[in-house]
């Protein structure tokens, strides 16, 4: 697979856009606005946003494991050392300081 | 927009999700077949059936089991390709409804 050509590497700190617009979202609702981690790059991938009305998909996506504190998706501190993952695409994504 | 009815990730009041395996019926082996078929000629994607699915009237969609959604989205996806017509598709299913006597 050629290399990804998406904005953010491993260990990057990321917030997940709060974006609500008509047409297919891969990013389910639980988990945008939240801020977490890059765990995993994939690779680049078609869009399924496009693919979903029939496009070719293209450009395509770089797509990322995303982990998320429990506490942060579930606001609580339950299952300390818990983890959320999430696979999400790069433009869901905004650089976090 | 509002939170689409396929997008219940982390609602309250969902109940505990079903894990036990269950026997499929013959017509929900068929629908797969079908479904892989049709991807296998290149005439649909996943994603198109996706998001057919998340187009679907709410309350249908909620009434729905999981093959039946999926009945249903190939059958928007064939109609908007215009492979089918829902004309074709309902002159079938009356076909069907007197030779077995059940749909």
């Amino acid at each position: 697979m050629t290399p990804a050509t998406g904005r953010f590497r491993t260990g990057d700190r990321v917030k997940v856009k709060f974006e609500d617009r008509p047409g297919h979202l891969r990013t389910p609702w639980y988990i945008r606005g939240k801020s977490g981690r890059i765990e995993k790059v994939y690779g680049d991938f078609l869009n399924p946003e496009l693919l979903a009305f029939g496009k070719d998909g293209l450009p395509k996506k770089t797509l990322y494991q995303v982990a998320f504190d429990h506490s942060e998706v579930f606001g609580k501190a339950q299952g300390a050392k818990d983890k959320v993952l999430v696979d999400i695409y790069d433009h869901w994504l905004e650089t976090l300081a | 927009m509002a939170r689409g009815h396929h997008d219940v990730g982390g609602l309250p009041g969902a109940g505990a999700i079903e894990v036990t395996e269950h026997q499929l019926s013959d017509w929900e082996i068929l629908a797969d077949a079908v479904n892989q078929a049709l991807g296998a000629r290149g005439i649909k994607r996943t994603d198109e059936m996706r998001r057919a699915r998340e187009e679907m009237d709410s309350a249908a969609y909620r009434d729905m089991t999981y093959y039946e959604r999926w009945i249903a989205s190939i059958e928007t996806i064939l109609i908007e390709k215009n492979i089918l017509t829902k004309a074709e598709i309902d002159r079938k299913l009356v076909e069907f409804e007197s030779k077995w006597g059940e749909p």
